[in-house]
């Protein structure tokens, strides 16, 4: 069954990326919203964790959050999806159930 | 695809209570259903009527509400979250002895079997909060 993991504290604030990247099987995805979008950049102390991730997990991280802290797209780690909210609710349907790393 | 929503933060805390909503409202817009939202913990504070957020900036609660109104969705608050929190319908002031109550319209107060229900009744249950 695969599961839809959502994260929305900063991997510089919370360890809940980590926990969650710790858990996922294979075939998941991890979304990042909120403050978790700053867990999508490149060249931070978490980036190599979430690039090793990809290679077994569907990674998204929500536009609308990047936009609200002023992060380009430039700037996000290769192989993460950006979507909105309609492709926040698709990856919801798309998963089996949805986990929430509050 | 019938889809349950969990709110566990108030309003203007940080960001949860205004996720749920856009993502409530994307759910509706995709064409799904929205079974139930269910506020719980210190989400039971967005259901107050009595905020009074400055002109220029969202109000959380009259989104909530306009989306009940305009969609019929089920907005529920856990009743025992509520009364610890001083979110009070009609009846439970009443019951209370209080000499007030601050439900916003759209809103109603109900127990934790609502949740369980959604989780039961529903495709997808998804959770905000801090």
């Amino acid at each position: 069954m695969s599961i839809l993991h959502t994260v929305n504290k900063s991997p510089f604030e919370k360890n809940a990326l980590s926990s969650c990247l710790g858990h996922t099987k294979s075939g998941d995805g991890v979304l990042l919203i909120e403050d978790a979008v700053y867990g999508a950049l490149k060249g931070t102390k978490s980036s190599d964790q979430v690039e090793a991730a990809k290679s077994t997990v569907g990674l998204y991280v929500l536009g609308p959050d990047l936009a609200a802290r002023g992060l380009a797209a430039d700037r996000l780690l290769d192989g993460v999806t950006v979507v909105d909210y309609g492709g926040f609710v698709d990856l919801v349907a798309k998963y089996d159930t949805t986990q929430a790393w509050l | 695809m019938k889809f349950g929503i969990v709110v566990n933060e108030g309003p203007y805390t940080h960001q949860a209570a205004d996720s749920a909503y856009q993502f409530t409202k994307a759910v509706l817009e995709k064409g799904h259903e929205v079974f139930r939202v269910f506020f719980y913990h210190d989400g039971v504070n967005n259901g107050t009527r009595l905020t009074v957020p400055p002109g220029d900036e969202r109000d959380i609660q009259k989104n909530w509400t306009a989306l009940a109104e305009e969609h019929k969705v089920d907005l529920v608050i856990c009743i025992a979250a509520a009364q610890r929190r001083g979110i009070l319908d009609a009846n439970e002031a009443k019951r209370q002895g209080k000499d007030a109550d601050n439900i916003a319209p759209g809103f109603r107060i109900s127990g934790l079997g609502q949740l369980i229900e959604a989780g039961i009744e529903a495709d997808r249950l998804v959770t905000f909060g801090d």
